[in-house]
């Protein structure tokens, strides 16, 4: 049975962060080794600071509940000044009413129980982001490392 | 079904994969041996509280459950 799980999270999209972040988290508590690769916009979430303040677009995401059930809004308002703003205070809420933790809170637990944070050097490189403007205790690594980590019977999951 | 209990966690309310991470927790502080009592409400919890035993080699004495009410007796075997 694997022992390990190797995750790549590439998006930083309020939607795209919860998958990396619940699966690292719940494999660690199941006893697994965990590590994330965070590369290009996953790199968002490992901001300091950012997780909370990360945001989904409701333009071409069609399968976005609408916000007055049975009313449906045309995608293409999606480009309206303020309504990705409005999309994540909508998703917000509904994250707060179903009682799922905050990403901080996931982030922080993965942390916690030993996830490995790897950030993408070349992915930093091209998006100008230092290692001091990433949360405390990240490992910064290029692909090979990652590929070495994995390529030791890890299950591996991309988001 | 009732069983003799040393902890106990109440993860009423909280979503996938909370109760998991703190049933995880608390069943680390324990001695072997020793028994965690963990409610949940998630709907999920009883799937996952039985494949996180699975997983961890941890006993699930048994659970039950009340409406939306689920109740779990965990006993730490090492």
């Amino acid at each position: 049975m694997a022992k390990r799980m190797a995750i790549i999270a590439a998006h930083g999209s309020l939607d795209a962060a919860y998958p990396p972040l619940i699966l690292a988290t719940a494999a660690a508590a199941m006893d697994m080794e965990v590590a994330i690769f965070f590369t290009f916009y996953g790199l968002e979430i490992i901001k300091k600071g950012k997780a909370d303040k990360l945001q989904v677009a409701p333009i071409a995401n069609p399968a976005m509940p609408q916000p007055i059930p049975g009313i449906s809004v045309p995608n293409i308002l999606g480009v309206l000044p303020g309504m990705t703003a409005v999309a994540t205070s909508m998703m917000n809420s509904w994250m707060k009413k179903a009682n799922v933790a905050k990403l901080s809170e996931l982030l922080e637990m993965a942390v916690e129980s030993g996830v490995r944070i790897i950030a993408c050097q070349m992915s930093m490189d091209v998006l100008g982001i230092k290692k001091e403007d990433l949360i405390d205790g990240v490992e910064v690594a290029g692909a090979a490392a990652f590929i070495e980590y994995a390529a030791n019977d890890a299950i591996a999951l991309t988001f | 079904m009732s069983f003799n209990f040393d902890q106990e966690l109440d993860c009423s309310g909280l979503a996938c994969p909370m109760p998991i991470l703190k049933t995880k927790k608390a069943v680390d502080g324990l001695r072997v041996g020793q028994v965690l009592k963990m409610i949940a409400t998630d709907p999920g919890s009883l799937p996952d509280v039985q494949a996180w035993t699975a997983k961890t080699g941890q006993e699930l004495l048994g659970h039950e459950q009340d409406g939306g009410k689920f109740t779990f007796y965990i006993k730490k075997v090492k």
